[in-house]
């Protein structure tokens, strides 16, 4: 029975095995993500219905996202991995995968298929960046603007470098990743060498003098809630965050930011697996999957937040904000009319680079 | 007493029964010490578990050569025997022997999945080690090591910078159980083929943010001591009733937590913050910047740790009588001469105590300087932070965190000897 | 009050008051003048007004109301570095941080006096005391009367025309103290300093002074050579605070030829002389040393009154019998006879007959 209606409930074929029975399962799991607004989307969108269909289940979460790397390295060395799913962006799965840390999965067999039947790998497509990761969501690194501080709607990420039609000061994230890319891009890279570029001496002073150009006028920040309470105080005209902060200072709080659209950096978050679980543990976090990255519940939690659902078949199915009751689609980094120009992290690209380029902006911040 | 005690051939004292005097008194004493070592025992295995184990790991992970939790050499057994053989000196790739070893070593670390923390091991000396051992795992673990040889080419075939000589005098150089690229790397200097030297100015940051570090917490020092001196002074000075409501108030920070104080010194001091609206107000014309630099740092920093000066300085100025400003008066001394003279030489212990407190923890913080520091206010163990959590360098924090240690214990080391640490009074 | 003319006082307070929270006064009306050279000592218990005092003349605490003079000067405006007072503290107040001989040189050096005059003056200074040898340690290397030596040498090291000493023995031992008050007596009659002294210890302020103040609800209750005082208190609170006193209350029956009667409560009658008391009536307390006892009728002149007595208790202090009587409905009547040979001992329970000479009877404000 309860087989039965998680089938339904999540529009699979019926027809795809299932190992698994109720009884093999465990009763509870513990569900591992970054707190916040973002957590609370999948607890409205996955777990709650989950546990509706699942009477008895216990859910435990935590908000450890942030160290996931360094907790599960811990865990596994004492032996004692506690952890059932984890919530992680596609650099930390790569690395967790890498490692061996996270389990290996074969996508089209332990995700559901879209409703017309397309596969699950190919309905994530580009998406799948490692053998271990089950992407969920897609967000971007893209900026936004104080509408009543500027004198024009900026139209393109190169505002960012152009003191004189945009005075004041802006928010950049304290870390080279993203920044070195636009300030290339603004300098008149084409974006398909710009990754060629940074691996040369010149292109790397290239894209810092072209940020020294903007040192002044630059607050860095750290923590993605940052750039929206810098924008809402005035403090700085525009800035670099995670376009679902802005949308919700934007849609939610009212404030007069308005959302550049160009050349938005975009990332990957999802679930990956612990190595090595106890069968009746795995069981239930199969299952858990299986239900929670269905085209459905991928597009059901864009009404919680404007993050893009990683599946294709999901994006035609976005509906309206839960309580705003407005049309999440146009502010989706995923939407045509926000996708013009973008470039995805080079999670591979930077895994070499990034302790040698982050020693290089450090030196270059305390110039 | 003499007639209770006699002496022995030997010269030792015996007790009334003959034993000697020194082994009867400790057997006496015994119960009192074991009673005395039970009562610090707790604490004593806390602060081993929790102090003295932490920095010992510390020290040693600062020189071991790992890759996530093994040694690098263990890891690589053949491809470090063989490599000795090659001198990167010579201009030439490593011969073949040397790639059918890494063949051999990287299919095990493969199947143990340790490859990717070797190639991460390497990238903090090379950058792009790190994506050639991640390519080439899973492509070597299908190789025959008897059959399918020889393995240079294919490695080239992989990734031709397995042809990179620098890559490879980096495997070289780091082939040992112990290393000390995190030291030099924690100093600014890197290993050349001339020997070790150390980098572009423009290129160092640990050294830099050293000094930073300290320079700033002497300068927050100094504020919390020219701001709480006076105020020690004038709560030493009121009767016991209004110094203790004072005192709450001197301590009231300590009840808020550290985030909402450093948040509430973002919102006065940002450029549309309340002091900056106040100049505005005043009539200027140019807002201040006085967040996100090393004078929004030294400002919160002062204010947070302004207690910790003020405590021992009150403590110890209740110590010192009235009587001795009024002798010096009354010996004929104006109140600047009895303050100089007669009241500030006896503070000193306070001063010391303070300062010390003060500077020690200035020289840890972490927090605020995150938070209002900006890029040009950042202290070192931000950047200690970052190596351990972020980038997961955990040799080079550990190797940071070694050389704070000891930069703290030498600065400790000057201050005794210039005042003296028996000169110092918690109260 | 003052013996001297106001116009040779070197030291003057004139209707000077003091309150702390405007409410209460600390000192009430205080009048005082002293010549120059005078040893005065203020004695009274704690809260008397007398340390209060000693802080107005050395300019710590200002004068509510009144004038202070000194040298015929009004000094209430002068700040105490510049009356050139010396001043000995409680807790000798030597600076901790300083040697004993940096310690003497303080006063020198603000006063701007040369290296070699300093020296000298701090050498002469610390053999004055005998801690010439003592110069190079400092103050907490010391025992108390050694410190006690310095402080007092420090007050004097700069020459001050008047010294200040507030209960200066107050932390030694008994008989430490008792060497301390000869010294300093005599230092301050060779010098021809004018001293004020504070004390709460009454043998102190007897043997010490030409004259004594007693202090008492922020008044001068009586200003008088030691003798005066002890021998001829002028109020109850100087008798009962100076020495050890027998007292008895009654009623003024009659007063002849500087001679009162005096009805005690319990209806005996006794000769004394009328000090506090003018006309039949008034009530009084009488005050009669125990040493002016007599239990010799013998002694007595022809037809005094005596009174019967039983004895309690015979404590013997060597020098002294210590015998507790019960006179007049009162059993803490106290006789001191001198330990003689000829001297009888009392025993408990024996009756006998006791009387005084009337000037040895004081009949006090009730």
């Amino acid at each position: 029975m309860k087989l039965k209606s998680i089938l339904l409930a999540s529009g699979a074929v019926l027809g795809t095995s299932f190992a698994a029975s109720a009884q093999d399962m465990a009763d509870s799991m513990t569900v591992v993500s970054w707190g916040g607004a973002y957590q609370n989307s999948q607890v409205q969108a996955y777990i709650e219905p989950y546990k509706e269909m699942n009477p008895g289940l216990e859910v435990v979460t935590d908000e450890s996202s942030g160290e996931a790397v360094t907790k599960l390295r811990a865990m596994s060395e004492a032996g004692n991995v506690t952890w059932d799913l984890v919530d992680v962006t596609a650099a930390d799965g790569m690395r967790l995968c890498d490692e061996g840390l996270a389990m290996q999965i074969d996508h089209d067999e332990m995700l559901a298929a879209a409703p017309d039947g397309t596969p699950a790998s190919e309905d994530f497509g580009g998406s799948i960046v490692s053998d271990c990761f089950i992407p969920q969501i897609v967000f971007s690194t893209t900026f936004g603007y104080r509408t009543d501080m500027v004198d024009q709607k900026p139209e393109s990420v190169c505002a960012i470098f152009d003191t004189e039609t945009y005075p004041g000061q802006r928010a950049l994230e304290k870390r080279p990743i993203g920044n070195l890319e636009w300030a290339l891009i603004c300098d008149g890279v084409a974006i398909d060498d710009v990754y060629d570029t940074l691996e040369t001496e010149e292109g790397v002073e290239r894209a810092f003098a072209k940020l020294d150009t903007i040192k002044d006028d630059t607050v860095w920040w750290s923590a993605g809630a940052e750039t929206p309470q810098l924008l809402a105080d005035g403090e700085v005209v525009m800035g670099s965050t995670y376009n679902g902060r802005l949308f919700s200072a934007i849609a939610e709080q009212d404030q007069p930011i308005g959302m550049l659209w160009d050349w938005q950096m975009f990332d990957l978050d999802g679930w990956i697996i612990p190595a090595d679980l106890p069968a009746d543990r795995l069981a239930r976090v199969k299952d858990f999957v299986k239900f929670a990255t269905d085209t459905q519940r991928l597009a059901d939690q864009a009404k919680y937040i404007s993050y893009g659902p990683a599946r294709a078949s999901s994006a035609p199915l976005v509906g309206k904000h839960a309580e705003l009751g407005i049309e999440m689609a146009p502010h989706m980094p995923t939407d045509p009319a926000n996708a013009k120009n973008t470039f995805l992290f080079n999670y591979n690209w930077w895994a070499s680079y990034r302790d040698d380029l982050d020693s290089q902006f450090q030196a270059w911040l305390l110039e | 007493m003499m007639a209770d005690t006699h002496v022995d051939e030997n010269g030792l004292v015996l007790a009334a029964d003959g034993t000697p005097l020194k082994q009867s008194l400790a057997r006496a004493l015994r119960a009192q010490k074991i009673r005395a070592l039970l009562l610090i025992a707790p604490l004593l295995l806390f602060v081993t578990i929790s102090f003295v184990l932490p920095i010992g790991e510390m020290l040693m992970r600062s020189v071991q050569n790992t890759a996530g939790t093994e040694y690098v050499p263990d890891l690589l057994p053949n491809v470090v025997e063989e490599v000795q053989e090659w001198d990167p000196a010579s201009g030439e790739m490593p011969p073949e022997p040397v790639y059918r070893a890494l063949a051999q070593d990287l299919a095990t670390a493969f199947e143990n999945r340790n490859h990717t923390q070797l190639g991460r091991r390497f990238n903090y000396e090379s950058a792009g080690m790190s994506s050639i051992f991640r390519k080439s795992g899973r492509r070597v673990s299908n190789w025959d090591i008897e059959t399918d040889g020889p393995f240079r080419e294919k490695f080239l075939d992989i990734d031709e910078d397995w042809g990179d000589i620098e890559y490879w005098a980096t495997i070289k150089a780091n082939s040992g159980y112990y290393t000390t690229s995190y030291f030099l790397a924690a100093f600014d200097a890197q290993r050349t083929s001339e020997g070790i030297a150390m980098k572009d100015p423009d290129q160092r940051i640990y050294s830099k943010l050293m000094i930073r570090t300290i320079w700033l917490s002497f300068l927050i020092t100094f504020c919390t001591f020219a701001l709480g001196y006076p105020v020690a002074w004038l709560l030493a000075d009121l009767p016991t009733k209004s110094a203790n409501l004072l005192l709450i108030l001197v301590l009231l920070p300590f009840w808020t937590s550290l985030l909402v104080r450093t948040s509430a010194w973002k919102i006065l001091l940002q450029q549309q913050g309340v002091i900056n609206d106040f100049w505005i107000a005043l009539g200027f014309t140019e807002r201040m910047s006085l967040i996100n630099n090393q004078l929004g740092v030294v400002i919160a920093m002062t204010h947070i740790l302004l207690p910790f000066m003020i405590l021992p300085l009150y403590s110890v100025m209740k110590t010192i009588p009235p009587s001795y400003l009024r002798a010096a008066k009354s010996l004929g001394a104006t109140n600047t001469v009895a303050f100089i003279r007669v009241y500030f030489p006896q503070t000193t212990p306070g001063i010391g105590a303070g300062s010390l407190l003060v500077f020690i923890l200035a020289v840890g913080y972490f927090i605020t300087p995150e938070l209002v520091g900006g890029a040009d206010g950042t202290f070192i163990s931000n950047r200690i932070y970052y190596q351990f959590s972020s980038s997961g360098n955990w040799g080079l924090a550990a190797a940071l965190g070694t050389i704070m240690l000891v930069v703290v214990l030498l600065l400790y080391y000057i201050y005794d000897k210039l005042v003296g640490v028996d000169n110092v009074k918690l109260g | 009050m003052s013996r001297e003319n106001s116009n040779d006082a070197f030291v003057e307070f004139e209707h000077v008051q003091k309150s702390y929270d405007g409410v209460q006064l600390v000192v009430k009306d205080l009048n005082l003048a002293m010549p120059r050279g005078e040893f005065l000592t203020m004695l009274g218990p704690s809260g008397s007004g007398k340390t209060t005092c000693l802080m107005m003349l050395a300019g710590f605490e200002t004068a509510t109301h009144g004038e202070i003079k000194l040298d015929g000067k009004p000094i209430n405006n002068i700040p105490p570095h510049k009356r050139g007072i010396g001043m000995v503290f409680q807790n000798y107040a030597l600076f901790p941080h300083m040697t004993i001989a940096e310690n003497l040189a303080f006063p020198l050096e603000v006063r701007k006096l040369g290296k070699s005059e300093r020296e000298e003056k701090v050498k002469r200074a610390l053999d004055m005391v005998q801690m010439g040898d003592f110069g190079g340690r400092r103050p907490a290397q010391l025992s108390g009367g050694q410190q006690q030596r310095v402080a007092l040498a420090r007050a004097l090291v700069f020459e001050p025309e008047l010294v200040l000493m507030d209960e200066p023995l107050g932390a030694l031992d008994k008989q430490l103290r008792e060497h301390m008050q000869f010294e300093i007596t005599n230092l301050a009659h060779q010098l021809g300093i004018t001293t004020v002294y504070v004390t709460h210890d009454q043998t102190e302020a007897l043997t010490m002074s030409d004259r004594v103040a007693v202090f008492d609800d922020g008044r001068i209750q009586q200003l008088a050579a030691p003798d005066t005082l002890y021998e001829a208190p002028e109020n109850s609170f100087v008798a009962q605070f100076i020495g050890e006193n027998n007292t008895f209350e009654g009623t003024v029956k009659e007063i002849n030829n500087g001679l009162a009667v005096v009805e005690l409560d319990d209806g005996e009658v006794i000769d004394c002389t009328p000090v506090n008391v003018s006309k039949p009536g008034e009530r009084t307390l009488i005050s009669i040393r125990p040493e002016r006892v007599e239990i010799d009728k013998g002694r007595l002149k022809e037809g005094s009154h005596t009174l019967k007595a039983e004895v309690l208790e015979f404590i013997y202090m060597g020098d002294i019998f210590r015998t507790r009587l019960r006179v007049a409905g009162r059993d803490d009547f106290i006789i001191k006879t001198r330990n003689a040979p000829d001297q009888v001992r009392l025993k408990p329970g024996q009756q006998i007959e006791i009387g005084w000479l009337p000037e040895d009877c004081r009949a006090l404000d009730a």
